[in-house]
């Protein structure tokens, strides 16, 4: 019976990789250097904000590099599970719109109608012009 | 099948006052936090109209007057739809999601907005702004019984439960009859492990099946949204109106045939595999001793059994977070203030104002994930990271191929590790490693697009509620939910029992399916 068969399952060691939930996950390998961090803070606008945040980001990317042990030779990637369908258009004709006001009321800086945006082209001081960490 | 009006039947009630018994629930069950907003008028509205159409006969279906919710990172034209995120905060979308109108042209009455995970990025719904939902079961009287507490009392409320995630507040909101189903959103298992935690039917459809349009996306090659009911002809019905190709998502397939549950008879030309991966060392034995009887049940009515496997399952939650991270890095781009959300007050530069108001909107874990995505996303890391990990995905969606042209028709395997646990106990870890852990059987089945559901079976020796999932072949929806209500049937779960903190307002909704609600002309 296939309770029996579960049950048995367990009690054979389990080879293979196991415990996904490892708790022995590595620290990282200090590849986050701060050239990475300065980087990375600029492409995603985003900041770091402690060192618990560059941590985690450590034991991010060690968890992801266990994907290294899968065999992906002549392997294709996938970028959608309907890849072997038809995507439906609709035809180019304009049915809806003309509510540029209910738009621009979601907006918290507004002129007639436009968007106002502080000046570009202003890059975001390098790391080492501000303090660090300043929000930890 | 669908009892609608009946005149002269007992039981028969108004909308307004079905409306009215179930907002007054809403208020006595706000220590749960499963709302966010609550649109009381809008939904009096609704019930009013929903009265006039019943009054000349002309009811829109099985959904008009009916209450639900939505999980907030649906848009809701005129309604706050805010993901539990400061960056929302305020945001009042001008349209309605596609799934929300859907419902709305059915007459369904919208309760309001569900509490989540901030953009639907956990597994406990602990973490969103407006603070952590909790487990109406920490109340229940099967559970406080077990802990030889007295039931009227407060006192161990330090103790509660979480819901699971990210679409807690969808579940807590059905799970406490406030509301007959509700939309969650499922990328990983969203709806499918609340719903376990809960003691609910989550159902995450076929990707493709259901329109994304007014989802505020996270991973759009994997969301969907979910549908958390109480019982599996609730489901049935639900997806039958939000089913089909949607022209404002060009992801979506056109359906060709109406969704319609029959009911199953004989399982013995039915094949059931058990992925003999999923069995691992942290699955509580509880819980595998339930997954082991369901399998049981199955062979002893004539059902194939057979053991399956998915070599690449141990691999799956790590492609999946590198998917996850990266897609996530791409969607949250369009927050920077300028034409919706919050905004900070920094003017110097569009960069320093995008930056301030991102660090300001979004919470550590958003936070965390973007910058995880887009180290993946890196030109040095592109190929080691992003593309092998969409290759691994092909691996992992041609392992369920291979399985189900072995002849198996519907996967079973548990939902969720464990029972719910306390929230003091779930924030012991951070929330990257507990998504790690939760979403171990349901993330493999977003990376493939299928369709899945969590059907609640027991309750576990501390009377929590425990389920399984069922997994079927894409756009196999309506056969997949065939063999649940089958096996819905067979274990007869048992209801919440929740009348001591509710009073009797409860009695009238207890036991109700959507599909028996009698309205009143």
């Amino acid at each position: 019976m296939l309770a029996r068969a579960l049950w048995l399952g367990l009690r054979v060691p389990l080879g293979g990789p196991r415990g996904f939930t490892s708790k022995t996950d590595p620290q990282g390998s200090g590849r986050i250097t701060a050239e990475v961090i300065e980087h990375l803070e600029r492409l995603a606008l985003v900041d770091f904000g402690s060192r618990e945040a560059v941590a985690r980001l450590e034991k991010a990317i060690a968890f992801a590099d266990r994907l290294r042990a899968v065999d992906t030779d002549g392997v294709e990637p996938m970028e959608s599970v309907l890849e072997d369908r038809c995507l439906y258009l609709r035809s180019d004709n304009v049915v809806e719109g003309n509510c540029a006001d209910e738009l621009l009321q979601n907006s918290h800086r507004v002129v007639e109608e436009y968007f106002v945006a502080p000046p570009g082209n202003i890059p975001l001081p390098k790391l080492d012009e501000q303090e660090p960490f300043p929000h930890s | 099948m669908l009892g609608l009006i009946s005149p002269g039947q007992n039981g028969q009630i108004t909308p307004t006052e079905l409306c009215q018994k179930c907002l007054s629930l809403i208020k006595k069950t706000k220590f749960l936090n499963a709302y966010i907003t609550v649109s009381e008028e809008v939904a009096l509205k609704q019930a009013e109209e929903s009265e006039k159409r019943y009054k000349n006969g002309q009811s829109l279906g099985d959904l008009d007057g009916i209450p639900i919710a939505v999980k907030d990172n649906f848009s809701t034209s005129g309604i706050e739809t805010t993901c539990a995120s400061n960056m929302l905060k305020g945001y009042v979308p001008p349209y309605n999601a596609t799934v929300v109108q859907k419902l709305l042209d059915q007459g369904a009455l919208l309760m309001g907005k569900t509490n989540l995970d901030e953009f639907a990025m956990g597994s406990g719904s602990t973490d969103g702004v407006f603070g952590p939902v909790k487990n109406p079961w920490s109340y229940s009287k099967q559970y406080r019984e077990k802990r030889k507490q007295n039931p009227h009392s407060e006192s161990g409320d330090s103790d509660w439960l979480i819901t699971g995630g990210s679409s807690g507040g969808s579940a807590a909101a059905v799970s406490a009859f406030t509301c007959y189903a509700a939309l969650g959103s499922d990328t990983g298992g969203s709806t499918r492990n609340p719903a376990a935690h809960c003691g609910l039917v989550g159902f995450k459809p076929s990707y493709g099946l259901v329109s994304r349009h007014g989802l505020i996306p996270l991973v759009n090659s994997m969301d969907v949204p979910g549908i958390l009911t109480r019982y599996v002809d609730d489901a049935a019905i639900v997806l039958g109106v939000l089913a089909g190709h949607d022209p404002k998502d060009s992801t979506t397939v056109p359906i060709n045939k109406p969704l319609v549950l029959s009911s199953l008879e004989d399982v013995s030309k039915l094949c059931i595999g058990i992925p003999k991966e999923y069995l691992v060392p942290e699955l509580s034995s509880e819980i595998q001793c339930l997954w082991s009887r369901a399998a049981d049940l199955f062979e002893s009515e004539g059902a194939k059994v057979i053991e399956v496997s998915l070599p690449h399952t141990s691999y799956s939650i790590v492609c999946y977070h590198v998917l996850c991270t990266s897609e996530v890095a791409s969607n949250m781009a369009r927050f920077d203030g300028l034409q919706y959300g919050h905004r900070c007050d920094i003017d110097v530069s569009t960069e320093a104002m995008y930056a301030a108001t991102r660090r300001e909107g979004f919470n550590d874990v958003v936070r965390g994930r973007i910058l995880s995505g887009n180290f993946f996303l890196l030109k040095e890391n592109y190929e080691n990271y992003f593309v092998k990990a969409q290759k691994v995905r092909r691996l992992i969606a041609n392992d369920f191929v291979n399985a189900f042209n072995s002849g198996v028709d519907v996967l079973l395997t548990p939902t969720t590790l464990s029972e719910a646990v306390p929230y003091l106990e779930f924030i012991k870890e951070d929330n990257r490693t507990r998504s790690a852990q939760d979403d171990i059987f349901t993330q493999a089945v977003n990376m493939a697009g299928l369709p899945a559901v969590n059907i609640p079976i027991a309750l576990s020796n501390q009377g929590l509620p425990i389920g399984l999932q069922f997994i079927g072949r894409a756009f196999c929806d309506q056969q997949l939910l065939t063999v649940a209500k089958w096996f819905e049937k067979q274990v007869q779960f048992p209801v919440i029992q929740l009348q001591e903190l509710v009073d009797n307002c409860s009695a009238i909704l207890e036991n109700e399916k959507l599909a028996s609600v009698s309205l009143k002309q």
